[in-house]
Order: structure tokens, then C-alpha cells, then sequence
């Protein structure tokens, strides 16, 4: 399904102008314009509380074309008097899917529409989606994959790892997520081997406080798979430029990082 | 489009300055680059104009400096549904750099790429006459790195993606070429007022 309308490549989409630099980063598949364009009616079917502060929303989309891990869509709201409320939303279930899928979202304080969802919404409601968006923070499982996130940032990285043992593949993935405690790490019962919990905050009996650090980029940069990582970094603006700059000095290429950024 | 079910907004005053679909960031000026904010000093710096242009030349900081000082002060657009009022962007106009280097009759469209590598397309027509500026100011100081800093484009009637973060140059073409996000399904113009999110809008 996934490969039927996203095709994925291994360079630069088009042959075009690429400037002159060592920074450049291409995307990694073609968006398909016409589903980033149109609005699809998406039905509210479960919602899983993940941490007191995270849940997740499972939507029938009927018409969902496929997407790829790490792809995000355009979700609106509209009130009675016309006002529209759109937010960006990335993708937390695998692409096998079919005509499901699910996002999870924080209550943000006085946030409009996460506001609405953690406190309105229940099954049966309609919300539009359309998407999916984005072909550069996009993982279709060919590359070793180097994961590193915080908070809700988890969510598109959560997405890559279910799809890795979905299709049950056999390339390097590993996973660095950062959360205040152990009750706000969302999807905490999935993680496996592959994954390394960071706390800020609080932690378990005998598990150190502390930010992400270069030693935790260290220890999975040494574990260099062949190819080298490509890494994906998602999270709120301050942890994305944190964890990017551990990368660079430990030395990942900044062509071979992707970022996305909550804002 | 049907109404949500107990979806409200939250209250709000009526403001006309605001794009279908946008909302007042306030204070906050969200950052959404999707690579690494690059490590660039302002001696390391350049702007490049070339391709179907007369006289292509590359200006150092301190050359881009000696153009007659132009500010921008009003709003921009993020395609991500923000909006920021009464921002202050100082720098230079990019008419100034195009008086110097004269596109060629043919040119009808630019690529504005970045230090990083990032491209945005945009018709000539967008960046000529006082409506594009090559900027190093942000409010009262130094446009900051993360916003693009040492210097970036600006092009306020766009979505903001177009206002090319670490600006290192403008290639002129005789043809409309999409850049990153372009390729990534948005919109090819991105005219706020007009809701042009997407390829397709
Ligand atoms: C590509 C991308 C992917 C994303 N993926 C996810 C994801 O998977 N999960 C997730 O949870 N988030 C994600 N986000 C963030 C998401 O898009 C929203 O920004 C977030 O949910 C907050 O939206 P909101 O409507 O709830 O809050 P908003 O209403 O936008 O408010 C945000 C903050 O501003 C304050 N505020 C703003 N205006 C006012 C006002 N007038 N009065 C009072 N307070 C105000 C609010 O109190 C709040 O603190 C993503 C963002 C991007 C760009």
C-alpha cells in the first residue's frame, strides 16, 4: 500500500538546482500532491490514555492513501460559527495499518485544539485530517535508523519502531527518548532492546537524572552499523537543537540529520 | 465542512490582519527548520546572486552592509498556522542587490538556497519592488541563529517557509523550479491571503 503512492528514493527528488554546500539534506520520498491536498473525514473509533498528560486517538480513515513512518497531516476543528482551528500532527501508527490511524497528543496548557481532544472528544466525533505531509522526516525502513527524541517528539520516532517490527526488519534501529519521569514516558510498555530511556526529572531506583548527553549519543555512535546512521531528532525547538549538536560533535554528518520541530 | 461537536475556540477578538486559517502566535516565534542550525559567522557569510542576471556577484557582510539600510515592520505567516504582528525585521532591500546585478529579461523565476543546502522557489515578480529583503536584524539586535541568523531573506506576503533561513544566495532561471518544502508537497507561491498550504490549494 505505502509503496503504491509514496515512492521512496534514495537521492534527491528531482535533478534540480542543489546549492553548493555541505549542509544540504535531501528528502527521502516524493509527496503525493493530491492527498496533501484534499481533506479526508476522519471518525474517532478508541482513545488509550498513555500518561497523565499524553493519550493516543485512534481514527477510520477510510480513504487513507498510506504513509510512511515519520510522515505528519494537517488536522482541523471548526466551531459553530465558522472559526478553524488546524495543527500539525504526526503519524504514531505503522503504515500496515489499513485505514487506521492514530495520533498521540499532549494536553497542552490552554492549548485549543489539544484542549478539545483531551477534554471533548470521544468515540464517534469527527475531526478532518488531510495528508500525509512530508517526505523529509520520512524513514521507509532502508537505512539504519538512529532515533532520538522527548517528550510527544516520540511519536513519529514510535511510528518507525512499530513499523521496523511490523515487517519484522532485520537493519539497526535504536532508540534514545527523553522524558521528565517514568510516568510521563509515553509508550513506556512497548520499548524494547532497542530502545534507551532518558530521565530529566525523576527515575527509577538506581537509574541516573539527567538530560540527554554526549555520552548517550557516544555509546550509539561507537555502535556504527555499516553505512553509517541516518538520524532523525524530534521534539520540542530547545531539544532539537540540544540533540543536534550533540550528533554533530560526535560526529554524524549534518547531512545524514533530520529534525523535526513541535514549534 | 461540518462543525465539530463542542468545539468552541478558544474567545477571541475579530482581527483582520489574520489569514484564513492562521492564529496569533503573541509572543511565541515557533522554530521549524528541519535541519541543524548551522554554526555561521557573519565573517563567513556571503550572498550570491547568479544565473540568468547580467553581472552575478557574491557580497561579503561587510559589502552587504554598505547598501542603504531598509527595514521591514508588520506581520508574518507560518504555514504551520501561525502568525506573528508587528515583527521588525532590518537589513537590507533586495532591490538593492538586483540593481547591481540586473536579471536578464528571460528571468521569470528564482531559487533562493540557504548555507544549509535548503532551496525555496520564487517568482521574480514576489521579490522586486520593495517587497523582499535580505535581513540581520531581529527588534533591536542581531537576528538570532535558530530564526536564521547571521542573515536570512524575508518575504512577509508569503508563508514564511519562502523566507529562506542562513540565506546564501538567489539563482535566476527561466523557469519555476520547486525547492524543499516544494517538493515535499506545498504549494508553489504560498500566498497566505489565498490559503495556498499545499499543492493543489
Ligand atoms: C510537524 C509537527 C508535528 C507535530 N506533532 C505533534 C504530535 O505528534 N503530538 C503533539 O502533541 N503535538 C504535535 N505538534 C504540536 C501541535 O501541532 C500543536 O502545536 C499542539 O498540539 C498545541 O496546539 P493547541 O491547539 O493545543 O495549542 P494552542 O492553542 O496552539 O496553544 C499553544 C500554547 O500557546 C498558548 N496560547 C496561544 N494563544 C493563546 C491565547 N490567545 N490565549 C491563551 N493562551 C494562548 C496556550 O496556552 C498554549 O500554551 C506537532 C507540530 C508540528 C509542527
Amino acid at each position: 500500500m505505502t509503496e503504491t503512492t509514496l515512492s521512496a528514493t534514495d537521492s534527491t527528488p528531482s535533478a534540480g538546482f542543489t546549492p553548493p554546500t555541505r549542509f544540504a539534506v535531501p528528502g527521502r520520498i516524493s509527496v503525493n500532491n493530491l492527498t496533501a491536498a484534499t481533506w479526508q473525514r476522519a471518525t474517532l473509533t478508541d482513545v488509550r490514555r498513555e500518561t497523565p498528560h499524553a493519550a493516543t486517538f485512534r481514527f477510520a480513515v477510510p480513504d487513507w492513501e498510506g504513509h510512511l513512518p515519520g510522515q505528519h497531516l494537517m488536522l482541523r476543528l471548526r466551531a459553530e460559527d465558522g472559526y478553524v482551528a488546524q495543527r500539525h500532527y504526526s503519524i504514531a501508527s505503522p503504515p500496515d495499518d489499513t485505514g487506521h490511524i492514530e495520533l498521540t497528543l499532549d494536553h497542552v496548557d490552554g492549548g485549543e485544539v489539544s484542549g478539545w481532544f483531551h477534554t471533548v472528544a470521544k468515540p464517534g466525533d469527527e475531526v478532518e485530517v488531510r495528508g500525509p505531509l512530508s517526505g523529509f522526516f520520512a524513514w521507509p525502513g532502508d537505512r539504519p535508523a538512529l532515533l532520538v527524541g522527548a517528550g510527544s517528539g516520540v511519536v513519529p520516532l514510535m511510528s518507525m519502531v512499530r513499523h521496523h517490527r511490523a515487517r519484522g526488519l532485520s537493519l539497526p534501529l535504536r532508540l534514545l527518548v527523553s522524558a521528565r519521569s517514568p510516568e510521563e514516558l509515553i509508550y513506556a510498555s512497548e520499548y524494547g532492546a532497542e530502545t534507551t530511556p532518558v530521565f530529566t526529572r525523576t527515575a527509577p531506583e538506581g537509574v541516573p537524572v539527567g538530560r540527554v548527553s554526549a555520552a548517550h549519543v557516544a555509546a550509539l555512535l561507537a555502535d556504527r552499523p555499516e553505512g553509517g546512521w541516518e538520524a532523525y531528532v524530534c521534539g520540542s525547538n530547545g531539544f532539537a537543537e540540544h540533540a543536534s549538536r550533540l550528533l554533530v560533535d560526535a560526529g554524524q554528518p549534518v547531512d545524514r540529520i533530520r529534525i523535526e520541530r513541535f514549534g | 465542512m461540518n462543525v465539530t461537536r463542542g468545539f468552541t475556540g478558544r474567545p477571541r477578538v475579530r482581527n483582520d490582519g489574520l489569514p484564513p486559517g492562521q492564529y496569533d502566535a503573541g509572543d511565541d516565534w515557533p522554530v521549524l527548520s528541519a535541519e541543524v542550525t548551522p554554526d555561521l559567522a557573519p565573517e563567513e557569510w556571503t550572498f550570491t546572486v547568479d544565473g540568468l542576471v547580467a553581472e552575478p556577484r557574491t557580497w561579503t557582510w561587510d559589502e552587504a552592509h554598505a547598501l542603504p539600510p531598509s527595514a521591514y515592520e508588520g506581520d508574518i505567516h507560518c504555514v504551520t498556522s501561525w502568525s506573528k504582528f508587528g515583527v521588525r525585521f532590518g537589513g537590507v532591500s533586495l532591490d538593492a542587490f538586483l540593481d547591481t546585478v540586473r536579471p536578464a529579461p528571460e528571468a521569470t523565476h528564482v531559487v533562493a538556497f540557504s548555507h544549509t543546502g535548503y532551496t525555496a522557489n520564487l517568482p521574480l515578480a514576489d521579490l522586486t519592488g520593495g517587497r523582499a529583503w535580505i535581513v540581520w536584524e531581529y527588534g533591536d539586535g542581531p537576528l538570532p541563529a535558530e530564526h536564521g541568523g547571521p542573515a536570512r531573506l524575508i518575504v512577509p506576503h508569503l508563508y514564511f517557509w519562502k523566507s529562506v533561513k542562513w540565506i546564501a544566495g538567489l539563482r535566476f532561471l527561466d523557469h519555476d523550479e520547486p525547492g524543499f518544502w516544494e517538493q515535499n508537497g506545498y504549494h508553489h507561491r504560498g500566498n497566505p491571503w489565498e490559503e495556498q498550504r499545499y499543492s493543489g490549494d
